[in-house]
C-alpha cells in the first residue's frame, strides 16, 4: 500500500494528460487573480481625485502691468505669468531666428490670439528648480530672461533656453481666457 | 530534522547549482513547503488555517503599507485622512475594507488554528515550542490589533484607547505612572495616536519574525496529526508539495471567497457604527465594546465586579478593576502552561472519551458563550452568565485539564497513521492489536509521543 | 506535576474569588433591568414601502432620487448641518454635468481669503470645495441650536446602526406619543425645547421637524411628502457616507464570480493530485 504514495503509476496516458490541463488552468487562474490584484496596488500611488480635481488654476492677469510677472501655484509647482513689455516683444521676436536648442518664436509661446501675456512654469526642464528672473530684482541671467542658480541654465525674456544644461524651453501649460482678465490653466 | 526518508533538493541546472552554493535558499523553501519535507498523510482540513494565518499576515502588511502611505498620525487630520482614503485614493476604499476585515479573518483562522491545537493537543511534547511561540504570536496580534483600531480617531477608536491603557492603571502602586506613560499624557491624544502608528507599523513585522521561528520550530518534530501517532515510517507521510500545497490552494480559495464576501457586501458588518463618528474626548458613546475579536477576553474583564475582601470585614485585599485585568490577562497566560497541565499520552481528542466530552460540551460553549457576553450590555443576566462562563473557562485549563489527563482512559490507538487511513498495516504487530483498550491510564499506549529521529 | 498541582491551586483558587466575590453577591441581588419609565424608543427601523434601490447585492442609485436628495439637503439640513468630507466636485457623480457642478459650487459661498488684505471673506464655491458649515466653529453651532451640535451629516449613513433606514425612520419619527404607551408612564413628558421623535435613542431630539410637507418644490415634479423627502434625504446621505457603494458591490460580482471558478479548479487540482492516495477497498 505504501506504494501508491506516488499514485501516478496507474495513471493512463490520457489521464495524465487530463490531469495536467487541470493543474494548469489552475495555477493560470491562480496567476490572473495574483496579477490582477496589483492593479489596484498600483492605481493607489497614482494622483488621488482630489488631486486631479485641483489641477486646474484660474489666474486673474488684469492687475499685471507691463514688466511685472506673478508667480501662482498650478498643480503644486510655481507659475510664472508676465505681461511682456513692448521692448521685451520686440527683444524676443529680434532672437525667434537666432540658433537655439529647442526653436519656439514668441508668437508659439504666447498662444493665438495672445498679444502679451507669457504664461510658463517656474520649473527648470533641467532637474526641475524654480528659475530666478520672475521676482523683483533677481538675476535674469546672461539672456535678460531667467536664470536657474541650481546648475546654470539661462533663458531668454521668452522663456526659451539658450544656454546651460536644460534640455527645452520652459514648459507652457495649456490655458484659455476664460473672461477678459481670468485665464483657466490646466 | 525531518525525517530519514525526506527528498534532497538536487539543483539541475548551473543556475540554480551555482545558487545553491551561494544562498541555498531554494534548497530551504524545498525542505520547509516543498517535496522535501515529508508530513503526516492523514491531515484535515482543520490543518488549512496555520497556512491561512500566513496569508492573511502577508495580506495585512500590504494592505496595510498601502494605507500607510495615505494616512497621517495626527489627532487633527487622521479621521479625515481615512476618509480622503475611502473617497479620494484609486481604490482606497478597497484597500481600507481588505484591511478592516482581513483583520478579522486573520483572528477568524487564528482562532480555529487555536482551537484545532486545543482538540488535538498539539500543544504537547516535543511541540511545546511551537505552541509558546504561537501564543506570543497571539499576544502580539491582539496588541497590533488594538493599536490598528485607534488610527483612524473615530469614538471607538479613541475610547478603546482609553478603556485598553486604563487596564494598566489597575496595577498596584506604577499603575497610574505606567498609564500616563504609555499613552505620553493624561488622556489618549497626539502623542499616543503617534506611537500607537508606529508601533502598528513595526509589529506586524515582528509578528513575521516569530511566524518564521514557528514555522522553524514546527519542522523540527514535523507536524502533529488528527490520531495524535507520531510518524513512524515513509508510508505515514507523504510529501508536502504537490498534497498539500494544492489542499491549501483549494483551502485558500474558499477563505478568499467568504473574505471578499464580506469587503464588497458587508464591509461595516464586524465594525462599529460608532467608530465612524470623529472621536471626541468629551462624550463617551452609549455601549463600549472591542472589536468582536476581544470579545471573550473582554467579557473575562468584566465579569470581575466585586473586589476581594477579608470576609465579613471590608478590608480590601484585591480591588475588582485589578481582579479583572489578572483575569484577562490570565486567561491567555494559562494558555503557555497547557503542555504540562495536560499530561495525558495521548494527543487526540478522537481517543480521550472524557477529555472529548468537557472539549465540546464544556470549552466550546463557554466560548461561544464569552464571545457572545463581551459584546452584550454590562447588565443582567449578562454578568451573572459572564461570570459563569469566566469561571468554567479557568476551570477547564487549570483543573479539569489536569484531572482528567490523569483519571481518563483512552480509547486504542491506530497502531500507526498508515492505519489510521487505510485501516490495516502491514507492519503491526498481530499481539497489539487488543492491547492499548487495557492499557492502564498514565502508561504509554502504542503509538505514544516518541521524539522524531 | 508541580505545574499541574499548581495549576489546580490557581485554577481553584481564581474560581472561587471569582465565585464568591463576584457571582454569589451578583446572584444575591440579581435585578433583571427594570422597564425605564420612559418611552422605549422604537428600535425597529422603517422602510420606505419599496425598500431603497442602493440595498441589496445587486443595488443601484437612482440619479433622480440622489438628486432630489441633494435638493433637500441644500434647502433644509444644511441651514444647520455641515457635510465637510463631500467637496461639490463630487456632484457629477449624481450625473450632473461638469457645468451645472461649476454653476452649482458657485450658488454657495464659502470662506475665502480676500487677496488684497488677508482677512476672510465669502466667495462662491469651486468644484473642488468642500460643502461650507454653516458655522465657524462648535462654540457657535451651540449657541445658535439651544446647546445641541448639530452633527456633520458626510457619514451619517454609516454612523449609526442600519443608517439609511434610520436616516428615514428619524425623518418619519415625529409623531404625537402614543396614547396607550403615555398612560403607562404618565410622568412622561417632552422637556421644552426638544421635541418627541419616537426613533431617537433618547426619545427627545434637540431637532425641531424638519421636512413639513412642501417645504421644497422639487424640479422634476415630484410630490414633496414628508415620507418621499425622508427617502430622498437618507438616499443622499447614503451616497454621501459611501460613494463607492455601488461600484464596492459591482467588483464584488466580479471578485466572487472569479473566485468560485478559480476555487473549483483548484478543487479538481486537488483531487486529481490525491486521487492515487486513495485507500482500495
Amino acid at each position: 500500500m505504501a506504494s501508491t504514495v506516488d499514485g501516478t503509476a496507474e495513471g493512463t496516458q490520457d489521464g495524465v494528460r487530463r490531469r495536467d490541463w487541470i493543474h494548469i488552468a489552475a495555477l493560470s487562474t491562480a496567476g490572473v487573480g495574483g496579477a490582477s490584484v496589483v492593479f489596484p496596488l498600483v492605481s493607489q500611488m497614482a494622483p488621488s481625485a482630489d488631486t486631479l480635481a485641483a489641477s486646474t488654476t484660474d489666474v486673474d492677469v488684469s492687475a499685471i502691468e507691463a514688466g511685472q510677472s506673478i508667480k501662482a501655484v498650478f498643480r503644486d509647482q510655481p507659475l510664472f505669468v508676465s505681461r511682456l513689455t513692448p521692448e521685451n516683444i520686440a527683444e524676443a521676436q529680434a532672437d525667434d531666428g537666432a540658433d537655439m536648442r529647442d526653436p519656439q518664436t514668441l508668437a508659439d509661446r504666447l498662444g493665438e490670439g495672445n498679444e502679451d501675456i507669457l504664461i510658463q512654469l517656474g520649473v527648470c526642464t533641467h532637474l526641475g528648480c524654480v528659475p530666478l528672473g520672475a521676482g523683483e530684482g533677481e538675476d535674469k541671467g546672461e539672456y535678460d530672461g531667467y536664470f536657474c542658480p541650481c546648475h546654470g541654465s539661462h533663458y531668454d525674456v521668452a522663456g526659451r533656453i539658450r544656454k546651460g544644461p536644460a534640455p527645452t524651453n520652459l514648459a507652457v501649460p495649456e490655458f484659455e481666457f476664460a473672461s477678459e482678465s481670468v485665464i483657466r490653466v490646466g | 530534522m525531518s525525517f530519514a526518508w525526506a527528498k534532497q533538493y538536487e539543483p539541475k541546472t548551473a543556475f540554480t547549482k551555482w545558487m545553491d552554493e551561494k544562498l541555498p535558499l531554494p534548497r530551504l523553501i524545498y525542505g520547509a513547503v516543498g517535496a522535501g519535507y515529508p508530513v503526516p498523510r492523514n491531515l484535515n482540513y482543520m490543518w488549512n488555517f496555520g497556512i491561512l494565518a500566513g496569508f492573511f499576515l502577508v495580506l495585512q502588511i500590504v494592505t496595510g503599507v498601502v494605507l500607510a502611505m495615505h494616512y497621517a498620525s495626527n489627532t487633527e487630520v487622521a479621521f479625515g485622512q481615512v476618509e480622503h482614503i475611502m473617497r479620494n485614493v484609486n481604490y482606497g476604499w478597497m484597500m481600507r475594507y481588505a484591511h478592516a476585515n482581513g483583520a478579522s479573518f486573520f483572528f477568524i483562522v487564528i482562532y480555529l488554528h487555536i482551537f484545532r491545537g486545543f482538540y488535538y493537543s498539539s500543544y504537547k511534547a516535543p511541540r511545546e515550542m511551537i505552541w509558546l511561540l504561537g501564543v506570543v504570536i497571539f499576544l502580539l496580534m491582539m496588541a497590533t490589533a488594538f493599536m490598528g483600531y485607534v488610527l483612524p480617531w473615530g469614538q471607538m477608536s479613541f475610547w478603546g484607547a482609553k478603556v485598553i491603557t486604563g487596564l494598566f492603571g489597575a496595577i498596584p502602586l506604577i499603575g497610574e505612572p505606567l498609564q500616563t506613560w504609555l499613552v505620553g499624557g493624561f488622556a489618549p491624544g497626539n502623542s499616543a495616536l503617534n506611537r500607537f502608528f508606529s508601533l502598528h507599523f513595526l509589529l506586524p513585522f515582528v509578528i513575521a519574525g516569530v511566524v518564521i521561528l514557528h514555522i522553524w520550530a514546527l519542522h523540527i518534530p514535523g507536524s502533529s496529526n488528527p490520531s495524535g501517532v507520531e510518524v513512524k515510517k515513509e508510508s505515514d507521510t507523504i510529501p508536502f508539495h504537490p498534497y498539500y500545497t494544492a489542499k491549501d490552494g483549494f483551502g485558500l480559495g474558499v477563505i478568499l471567497i467568504l473574505f471578499t464576501f464580506m469587503l464588497f457586501f458587508l464591509p461595516n458588518m464586524l465594525g462599529h457604527p460608532d467608530n465612524y463618528v470623529e472621536a471626541n474626548p468629551l462624550s463617551t458613546p452609549a455601549l463600549i465594546v472591542p472589536e468582536w475579536y476581544f470579545y471573550p477576553f473582554y467579557a473575562i474583564l468584566r465579569a470581575f465586579t466585586g473586589d476581594l475582601t477579608v470576609p465579613f470585614t471590608s478590608i480590601i485585599l484585591i480591588p475588582a478593576k485589578l481582579l479583572g485585568v489578572i483575569g484577562m490577562f490570565g486567561s491567555i497566560l494559562v494558555w503557555f502552561f497547557l503542555p504540562w497541565l495536560d499530561k495525558s499520552p495521548v494527543r487526540s481528542g478522537h481517543y480521550r472519551p472524557m477529555f472529548k466530552k468537557f472539549f465540546w460540551f464544556g470549552l466550546i460553549p463557554t466560548m461561544a458563550a464569552l464571545f457572545y457576553l463581551g459584546g452584550a450590555k454590562p447588565e443582567e443576566p449578562y454578568i451573572v452568565l459572564s461570570q459563569i462562563a469566566t469561571a468554567y473557562y479557568f476551570m477547564h485549563f487549570l483543573v479539569i485539564l489536569p484531572i482528567v489527563s490523569q483519571i481518563e482512559i483512552p480509547k486504542p490507538l491506530p497502531f500507526s497513521i498508515t492505519e489510521a487511513v487505510l485501516g490495516k498495516d502491514a507492519d503491526k504487530p498481530a499481539k497489539a492489536a487488543t492491547a492499548p483498550s487495557g492499557t492502564p491510564a498514565g502508561a504509554s499506549p502504542a503509538g505514544s509521543p516518541e521524539p522524531a529521529e | 506535576m508541580t505545574i499541574r498541582l499548581g495549576g489546580i491551586i490557581v485554577g481553584l483558587g481564581l474560581t472561587a474569588i471569582l465565585v464568591l466575590w463576584s457571582l454569589v453577591p451578583g446572584l444575591l441581588n440579581f435585578a433583571l433591568p427594570e422597564k425605564p419609565d420612559y418611552y422605549a424608543f422604537q428600535e425597529e427601523n422603517i422602510a420606505p414601502e419599496e425598500g431603497f434601490s442602493f440595498e441589496g447585492a445587486a443595488g443601484t442609485w437612482d440619479y433622480a432620487q440622489l438628486q432630489r436628495g441633494y435638493q433637500v439637503y441644500k434647502e433644509v439640513c444644511s441651514s444647520c448641518h455641515s457635510l465637510k468630507f463631500v467637496a461639490f466636485r463630487n456632484l457629477q457623480e449624481l450625473s450632473y454635468s461638469e457645468a451645472e457642478v461649476r454653476a452649482e459650487a458657485a450658488s454657495w459661498s464659502v470662506p475665502g481669503i480676500d487677496p488684497k488684505d488677508g482677512s476672510i471673506v465669502d466667495r462662491p464655491g469651486l468644484p473642488t470645495d468642500h460643502f461650507p458649515s454653516p458655522y465657524a466653529n462648535d462654540v457657535e453651532a451651540r449657541a445658535f441650536n439651544n446647546n445641541a451640535v448639530p452633527p456633520d451629516l458626510s457619514l451619517m449613513a454609516k454612523a449609526r446602526a442600519d443608517g439609511s433606514r434610520y436616516i428615514y425612520s428619524l425623518m418619519m419619527g415625529y409623531v404625537e406619543p402614543d396614547p396607550a404607551d403615555q398612560a403607562l408612564s404618565p410622568e412622561f413628558e417632552t422637556p421644552a425645547g426638544l421635541y418627541f421623535n419616537e426613533h431617537f435613542y433618547n426619545i427627545n431630539i434637540a431637532m425641531p421637524p424638519q421636512l413639513v410637507p412642501d417645504i421644497v418644490t422639487y424640479s422634476d415634479g415630484t410630490d414633496a411628502t414628508t415620507a418621499q423627502m425622508s427617502a430622498d434625504i437618507a438616499a443622499f446621505l447614503t451616497w454621501t457616507a459611501e460613494p463607492s457603494l455601488v461600484q464596492r458591490k459591482q467588483t464584488g460580482w466580479w471578485v466572487i464570480a472569479f473566485l468560485i471558478f478559480a476555487t473549483g479548479l483548484a478543487f479538481l487540482s486537488y483531487k486529481q493530485i490525491w486521487a492515487g492516495l486513495k485507500p482500495k477497498k
